[in-house]
């Protein structure tokens, strides 16, 4: 039934002249014709309230609402028609895998959305190449790579203006190839949640909902699930300390920046200065925080989330761990003979980082703090659906 | 290990009796018949607690006091109740939920769509199976003993006094017992049975579904009646029934398939005729009629029918109504004579009366020379396209049990056993002799599951006591 149900809709689709729905699309409309029926889980997270104004799940909804999950596997543990039940619902499941399909369908350019396909590979070869890029530099600048003369500053082996001229356009580039991609979404999901522009109070809330990670406490404030139907703190924990060990870092990146431009202050910075400061808090923060996500990552539920996207996870976690350690070490070996070879790997991760940025699991972040923006705008417009009031 | 409280059940009664009786010091065995996949029993599919409240408590807004809900139950039930432990329930749900929440169990505003229960009924956050998780959760910690997959076929009890319980051929011996293993809702054949045949030479329960889990099989239930002559009370025939959209599954259908336009148009029999008044008052204090409705009619079948009006007004249902742009086009597709159902339409609108239609009050809007009359929400169904939905009845559990008191104990020839329980389902036909009310099967669940509990648990560790 559930197949003639997908056919008849497909065939609905053509003859409207909409795109057809994908299989994963269509699973996450036929699960959220079952929830919107049940509703019990109203009170975990965004997506079971903006699912009940909403009477049909076209692609534009689906896209919105698998952005809006956060996976926190409440639903999934708390559902009567989970497996083995016959209605086979699993909510986070179907959202993960709509989710990695959007990150693919909307990346700029699109021809480059074919990344994700085998993103652990595309994640470890661009590590390979941009480390090897920087030893190749290193090499062809006649460095010694382990030498008895210890180089004073990285400076020495990197010019601050080769520097800027590698990262400055890949900077750019990830600022331009993600906004475009979530530009897409955005304009393809605001006609489906309500059509308004954003107002403060929304973007407040949103702003609130992501730097908080709301979703993740469970609607009750006890947390998400990770191996069990047990609650934990933990992953929100981990991803807060991985994204503002993040922030710290970039913070300390740009405050270096403003001490070299506007006040020729010129790096290496060492404590207690603010550059440094940050990036160490920032480091060993980021550090934790990964090591912690890794670890998790392999405890979760079988059921939950989505398997085939499992390399993509863990190469940007991984990823992530790896630029921070070697940060680390890096300034650990100062006015060591490690100090060529460690510069090289650590510019080569983060040069690593960025260019997979908006081919990654990076993208995340961006796609589903517009879908938490946009359901912010929705909720605060009256529900098309009428038994609201009944 | 020697145990001192066996609770016989998994669902929410037994896990409130367990967690009492393990708070209380008591060594506890659970016996759960379903794997731990299906665990629960109907209580994962339950969604809240129907509670009286005397001022606005977190979820639960205004008040609720006892004598309203006591009037409540009078009335759902016809006076088929036992005042006093109806009012032990009502009492025992003002206070309950600390008890709960410290064991893990949270709660959240009413549902959208359920806003007519906001003042009356505290939901579970994330529904019964949450609750039951919860419950599991806490259980486990307290050292309860859990045993998945172990169904109890019978009893050994020495005048009136729990001795073991057999499972699976195994011996399992305690100091007392809690039974908690639901109604007999799942038992196909004792349904039919119980409901026999009608004038038409049908057998009604052929054709209901079961909503919730297909574990209740009422093997200790017949046992306890047949065998050990406990007293009982209620009917066979008595349940809490609705009327379910017809393509539901066999069991575990739950929430999602009810069916909740019934008062926004007509409901039709194969006959394509109309049987009883679809807007005699809210669906929410009518729903729990239409399943005896539905029996009633041939085929044990019913055809909600709406027009595009009525679209957007009602909980979607979860599968899709059938459709089409006419009445006798409609007709045809479900299989009802064309001409009578297009007449009986044709009846309807002639006869409605519209006032001003609103559907959040007992509008004006009512048939006039019509019989069976509509009283309210009767609006032309005349505006294509038209979507009909086929209902059947569904059982939520049988009110057919063993008769209590209100130290829930098990009574044989009017005296009541001293270490054996009973609670939930298998009880709750002393309050709820017919009809029910939101929320109340897991009022009665929750009190008598607490005090079988401790009940339970007091008298096993007296005895230890004296013996030790």
């Amino acid at each position: 039934m559930n197949s003639l149900h997908a056919l008849t809709q497909q065939a609905r689709d053509l003859a409207n002249g909409q795109p057809v729905m994908s299989e994963s699309e269509a699973e996450v409309a036929r699960q959220m014709q079952i929830c919107n029926a049940c509703r019990y889980c109203e009170g975990f997270c965004a997506v079971f309230p903006a699912m009940t104004r909403r009477l049909e799940f076209g692609r534009a909804d689906v896209h919105f609402l698998a952005n809006l999950c956060h996976n926190c596997g409440a639903c999934l543990h708390a559902c009567q028609y989970a497996p083995p039940h016959e209605f086979m619902l699993n909510v986070p499941q179907a959202m993960a895998r709509v989710r990695g399909q959007t990150y693919a369908d909307y990346a700029w350019p699109p021809a480059l959305g074919r990344l994700y396909q085998h993103n652990g590979l595309t994640v470890g070869l661009a590590v390979l190449l941009s480390c090897a890029v920087f030893l190749w530099l290193a090499a062809a600048s006649n460095q010694a790579m382990w030498g008895s003369a210890a180089p004073g500053s990285f400076y020495d082996v990197f010019p601050h203006g080769t520097m800027v001229l590698m990262f400055a356009p890949v900077f750019a580039w990830v600022v331009l190839a993600l906004g475009l991609g979530v530009r897409r979404f955005w304009r393809e999901v605001t006609p489906v949640t309500s059509g308004q522009p954003v107002s403060p109070p929304a973007m407040a809330e949103a702003t609130h909902d992501v730097l908080r990670l709301k979703y993740l406490d469970g609607g009750h404030g006890e947390g998400c699930h990770d191996a069990d139907d047990a609650t934990t703190q933990v992953r929100r924990r981990c991803h807060h300390l991985t994204f503002y060990g993040f922030m710290l870092c970039l913070a300390a990146t740009s405050v270096a920046t403003l001490y070299h431009y506007a006040w020729g202050w010129v790096a290496p910075y060492d404590l207690p200065s603010l550059p440094k400061v940050l990036g160490v808090i920032g480091g060993v923060s980021l550090m934790a925080g990964t090591a912690g996500l890794w670890r998790l990552h392999h405890q979760r539920h079988p059921l939950h989330g989505d398997a085939a996207q499992r390399p993509m996870d863990l190469a940007f976690i991984g990823l992530l761990f790896v630029t921070a350690a070697t940060g680390l070490a890096l300034w650990l070996a100062r006015g060591t003979p490690w100090l060529t070879l460690l510069l090289c790997l650590h510019l080569g991760a983060v040069m690593a980082l960025m260019l997979t940025m908006p081919y990654g699991k990076f993208a995340h972040g961006v796609f589903r703090t517009a879908a938490l923006l946009r359901h912010a705008v929705e909720k605060r417009q009256p529900s098309a659906v009428g038994w609201g009031s009944d | 290990m020697t145990i001192d409280v066996l609770v016989i059940g998994g669902g929410n009664a037994a896990l409130c009796a367990a967690l009492m009786a393990a708070e209380a010091g008591a060594r506890v065995t659970l016996l759960e018949a379903a794997p731990r996949a299906w665990r629960g029993g109907n209580s994962s599919h339950t969604r809240n607690l129907r509670c009286m409240h005397d001022a606005p408590q977190d979820v639960l807004v205004e008040a609720y006091p006892e004598e309203e809900f006591w009037q409540d139950l009078l009335k759902v039930t016809g006076g088929q109740t036992n005042e006093a432990l109806a009012r032990l329930t009502i009492r025992a749900s003002s206070n309950c939920r600390d008890w709960m929440r410290r064991h893990g169990v949270h709660f959240q505003p009413p549902l959208s769509g359920a806003l007519h229960v906001a003042r009356t009924n505290a939901f579970f956050m994330g529904g019964g199976k949450a609750l039951v998780n919860a419950y599991y959760r806490s259980a486990e910690r307290l050292g309860v003993q859990i045993r998945y997959e172990s169904p109890v076929d019978r009893l050994e009890i020495d005048q009136g006094r729990f001795v073991a319980a057999w499972s699976q051929g195994e011996r399992i011996e305690a100091s007392t017992c809690v039974l908690a293993a639901g109604g007999f809702e799942s038992n196909l054949t004792w349904m039919r049975e119980a409901w026999g045949q009608n004038e038409r030479g049908e057998w009604p329960a052929d054709n209901f579904l079961i909503r919730g889990t297909r574990y209740n099989q009422g093997t200790l239930l017949r046992h306890m009646l047949d065998d050990h002559g406990a007293d009982r009370i209620g009917d066979p025939t008595q349940a809490h029934m609705v009327a379910i959209d017809a393509r539901a599954p066999l069991y575990d259908g739950g929430i999602c398939t009810r069916i909740d336009c019934v008062s926004l148009g007509v409901v039709v029999n194969q006959q394509g005729k109309r049987f009883y008044d679809e807007g005699e008052d809210f669906w929410p204090k009518r729903y729990a009629i239409w399943g005896r409705l539905v029996a009633m009619q041939p085929g044990q079948t019913g055809y909600s029918i709406i027009d595009a009006k009525s679209v957007g007004r009602f909980m979607p249902p979860v599968f899709p109504g059938v459709k089409a742009q006419s009445m006798d086009e409609l007709a045809v597709a479900i299989g009802i004579d064309p001409a009578t159902l297009v007449s009986t339409i044709q009846n309807f609108n002639t006869a409605c009366r519209v006032g001003t239609f609103d559907h959040t009050s007992l509008d004006d809007c009512h048939t006039e020379g019509l019989t069976p009359a509509k009283t309210h929400w009767a609006r032309p169904i005349d505006t294509p396209p038209y979507y009909a939905y086929a209902v059947r009845p569904g059982i939520t559990f049988t009110y057919l049990g063993l008769k209590t008191d209100e130290t829930a104990a098990v009574r044989f020839q009017n005296v009541p056993s001293d270490n054996l329980f009973v609670a939930g389902e298998m009880m709750a036909g002393n309050v709820l002799g017919q009809g029910y009310t939101a929320g109340v099967g897991m009022s009665i669940g929750t009190a008598f599951g607490r005090i079988a509990g401790t009940q339970a648990a007091r008298h096993a560790l007296a005895r230890t006591g004296a013996t030790a």
